[in-house]
């Protein structure tokens, strides 16, 4: 058995501790928010928090997540900066396929934390390892800088 | 999308119901009983107190209204464009529209190919009246229903608001408190669209109605169905195209905890475990020993060397006017080049995927799918049930970009294949059937590999006088079931759109089509032949111009008719990007192309440089005319996303083959654009008056001739060959 929170919420599962992260929260734990893109941390669609920070579950083993806070896109709007971070997606409507949105939305959220006026270069970093087969990387950068402007202004 | 997984038995028998009923009236809009009367009184169907019950349309007590798209949602915004085109003559209040995928019936077909599909960005302009009409209708049966109600003349009645309102008397009400009497009455005859110019929503731009659930995690993807009890499936299928498999053996795989079992069928060896990752480890301790066949033999080398040998003879004729080899001959300077492009995979960021639920008399599939019927009748055929009997819930796709229209329904027809061995094995639980990365992107049915090559004169003048082009490359449309209509005279129409319908007035032109066979399954791309074709005319078009010393935007204009809605698009787009004018940074280049494809047209101006070899674009500047535009903020993100996939294969795309296998696997070795290379974009539409045409794909072609056209702006080197930065440039 490992335990862990899940947004907010105690989870424990019976799985084998080197089971992606990605695998325990889709198929144990069916919060299917967070995707599956390539298993190899190479697109960023699996991206969840462990305790604040960006992730990509598809190649973090669970036995990792071992009494930590792991928060997925259905936790998000749990804060205050994650609420933002989707109310600027929803005001600029990013999405097209939606498929890698929550990964984006994901490392969105984390970079803000870290950095709540990214420049950027620091956008830049942050975000190229999410693919979007639809091309909506200058939505998304709109939407992180108006999030960064919304987050300012409650400051 | 919450119903696609709740099981809503009522709607279904409905749907089922009035299928067999009607057959599909002529414009779509359909009340399931006889003489049209609604099924509100059809004492066998109790359920919904949602009204009225017609195909399209479902207004509830409360006034929301819920349409029912018969277009798959892949991201280009379907369930967005087609609600606004019932809305907009409907007088709906758009903060109460909700969408639902449609289910699959005859009522739902596309208005020009017969069946239930999305594809060809023939979304809007097929659905363009008959969504309006379905909308009024609906408008002028609430309106009836209310005079009725009142007594009045309905000439007295106007709807607005989601409301019908007698202004004479003051009295007003809401659709819902009308639909039961509405669904009632009898359809109307005679339906009048509104004037262009009466237009609410039509053509404002209008936020997607399906952002919300893509942000917060609860669009419900393929991939994201459950059922009690389902297994998730992983086939292991062959290295090489076309093989089989000889003999297996599972023994160790299903000593995984968590597996169930492990499956024959046609494509591999199927293995069924409680989720992915016991399937994923189990399926890679298979031992299978394949026949692998002749596909072993193929490598792109060879294959590249009898596509070369193939481009310099005659082929089947796509076009011929005047005497192209005498023109050339005649022709005061010439140029002659070698084209190649490689097979691309279409690498949907949502893996293939199916779930089947599959019964001793019915079988139900929830999938992201472009192409409903087809589907619905080829697993219908192989598990032996009538396509009544199969049921296809159409959940989101996480893009389709024509992946998921197969015409041999691949992905469909293998889950139901694993459904019906599990099965016939006793084991009766619902699948679903996940392909990694790596499967998917070693599934074929690519965008296939070309050589082209191009003979071209110029006259004295400048002016193009001779042009030959011979294009090499498997048919996508040979063994579909659409090769009837789209193969003639050995010429796959699709194999030489935007090649043989050349814009520019060119006296001598001849067309050649060589559609070499092999085991690699091939496919409609976005954009389909143009995702080659506007990259070689559009280059040569370019090296003309050079060619006659002339400015490539000038030289274009010069040659295409006057009447041509190219020009527009050309016009627009040098005007916005300051072609010729604006003052570019030191070490970039503007590069122009225009193309047409799904009737729209599409010029593009990109604006690149080069550092140590590798292609940089700054900014892209694109303009469209596809006739009136519904949505334009749609319009835009079609126009963007479509150039960035077509950005993404022009530098870094290409599968490519070795001893049969496909050397390629997941996105370090298959690399679409990531955010730091992106572009900035501007997207200007051209006004038009016109009915509305394609916007999914017209984006795509004109990106790798703009870019390789500012390339050779910088270095004076042409590029031939894609992907770019398998090229050295500097």
């Amino acid at each position: 058995m490992i335990s862990f929170k899940i947004n907010g919420k105690d989870a424990k599962v019976d799985a084998d501790p080197s089971t992606p992260l990605l695998w325990v929260i889709r198929d144990h734990l069916q919060l299917t928010g967070t995707k599956y893109g390539c298993g190899m941390a190479q697109c960023g669609a699996c991206t969840v928090h462990l305790d604040g920070k960006a992730v990509r579950s598809c190649n973090t083993p669970v036995s990792a997540a071992s009494g930590k806070q792991v928060t997925t896109i259905e936790g998000l709007a749990g804060t205050a900066l994650g609420k933002t971070v989707q109310d600027a997606w929803l005001e600029v409507d990013v999405p097209q396929c939606g498929y890698c949105q929550s990964g984006q939305i994901m490392s969105a959220a984390a970079l803000l934390k870290e950095h709540p006026h990214p420049g950027e270069a620091q956008i830049s970093a942050a975000m190229d390892g999410n693919l979007c087969r639809c091309g909506t990387y200058n939505r998304i950068r709109s939407a992180i800088q108006m999030a960064a402007e919304m987050q300012g202004g409650t400051k | 999308m919450n119903d696609m997984t709740v099981q809503d038995p009522s709607r279904r028998e409905f749907i089922k119901g009035s299928a067999a009923l009607m057959g599909g009236l002529v414009i779509g809009f359909y009340l399931p009983m006889k003489g049209n009367r609604a099924f509100a009184a059809e004492p066998s169907v109790q359920a919904p107190k949602i009204y009225p019950p017609n195909a399209f349309i479902r207004i509830a007590p409360d006034d929301g209204i819920t349409i029912l798209v018969n277009k798959s949602e892949m991201g280009q915004g379907v369930y967005t464009s087609l609600p606004m085109l019932v809305a907009e003559e409907l007088e709906a209040d758009w903060s109460r529209i909700r969408v639902e995928s449609a289910p699959v019936a005859a009522v739902y077909n596309h208005t020009a190919f017969g069946i239930q599909m999305t594809g060809g960005s023939t979304s809007v302009a097929s659905s363009w009246d008959q969504m309006r009409r379905v909308g009024a209708s609906a408008r002028m049966m609430l309106v009836r229903a209310a005079a009725l109600q009142w007594g009045v003349p309905q000439s007295e009645c106007r709807a607005e608001m989601g409301q019908v309102i007698h202004a004479k008397s003051g009295r007003r009400l809401g659709y819902g408190a009308l639909a039961d009497a509405a669904a009632k009455l009898p359809l109307p005859v005679n339906v009048e669209l509104k004037q262009p110019r009466d237009f609410k929503l039509i053509g404002k731009p209008t936020r997607r109605l399906d952002t919300p659930e893509k942000i917060d995690g609860t669009a419900q993807f393929g991939l994201d169905v459950h059922l009690p009890g389902m297994l998730t499936v992983l086939v292991a299928r062959s290295p090489v195209f076309g093989g089989k498999v000889k003999r297996y053996d599972a023994t160790e795989a299903i000593k995984v905890a968590g597996v169930q079992g492990a499956y024959q069928v046609p494509t591999g060896v199927a293995v069924a475990a409680n989720g992915f990752w016991p399937a994923k480890i189990a399926r890679d301790l298979l031992e299978i020993e394949w026949d692998e066949g002749p596909g072993a033999a193929l490598s792109t080398p060879k294959m590249r060397e009898e596509y070369l040998a193939l481009a310099k003879k005659p082929g089947a004729v796509a076009r011929k006017e005047g005497d192209a080899a005498q023109g050339i001959k005649d022709a005061h300077k010439t140029v002659s080049a070698e084209y190649e492009v490689p097979y691309l995979a279409h690498a949907t960021m949502e893996p293939l995927n199916v779930v089947v639920d599959l019964k001793h008399d019915r079988c139900e599939i929830w999938t992201g799918t472009q192409f409903q019927t087809v589907d619905r009748d080829m697993a219908a055929r192989v598990v032996g049930l009538k396509p009544e009997q199969v049921e296809i819930h159409t959940t989101f796709l996480g893009g389709g970009f024509g992946r998921r229209a197969n015409p041999q329904s691949d992905f469909v027809v293998e889950a139901v294949q694993v459904a019906r061995a599990m099965k016939a094995a006793n084991k009766t639980a619902p699948v679903k059937v996940v392909w990694t990365r790596e499967d998917d992107m070693r599934g074929g049915y690519y965008r296939p590999m070309w050589v082209d090559h191009i003979e071209a004169g110029i006259a004295k003048d400048g002016k193009p006088v001779a042009w030959k082009h011979t294009l090499v490359g498997q048919s996508i449309m040979e063994g579909s079931p659409f090769a009837a209509m789209m193969i003639k005279d050995g010429v796959d129409v699709t194999s030489v759109e935007g090649a043989a319908t050349l814009p520019y007035m060119i006296p001598n032109v001849r067309v050649d089509l060589h559609s070499p066979k092999h085991v690699v399954p091939v496919q409609w791309w976005r954009s389909v032949g143009h995702s080659h074709t506007a990259f070689i005319v559009e280059t040569m078009v370019d090296e003309l111009a050079h060619l006659a010393n002339r400015d490539p935007v000038a030289y274009r204009l010069d040659i295409l008719p006057a009447d041509s809605r190219y020009r527009g698009a050309l016009k627009l787009a040098a005007k916005k990007a300051g072609w010729g004018k604006k003052k570019l940074p030191k070490g970039h280049a503007h590069g122009v192309a225009v193309h047409k494809s799904f009737d729209s047209y599409v010029a593009q101006i990109a604006e690149v440089s080069l550092a140590n070899g590798k292609i940089r674009v700054h900014r892209v500047v694109a303009a469209v005319d596809c006739g009136m535009v519904v949505n334009p903020d749609g319009v835009r993100q079609q126009v963007e996303g479509g150039m960035v996939y077509g950005l993404s294969a022009a530098l870094h795309g290409a599968i490519t083959l070795e001893n049969g296998r496909v050397q390629q696997s997941n996105f370090d070795s298959y690399a679409p654009l990531r955010f730091s290379e992106m572009p900035e974009v501007e997207v200007h539409i051209v006004e038009s008056s016109e009915p509305p045409t394609g916007i999914g794909e017209p984006g795509t072609p004109p990106i790798a001739p703009a870019v390789a056209n500012a390339v050779y702006a910088l270095t004076g080197k042409r590029l031939r060959r894609m992907p770019f930065d398998r090229e050295a440039h500097v």
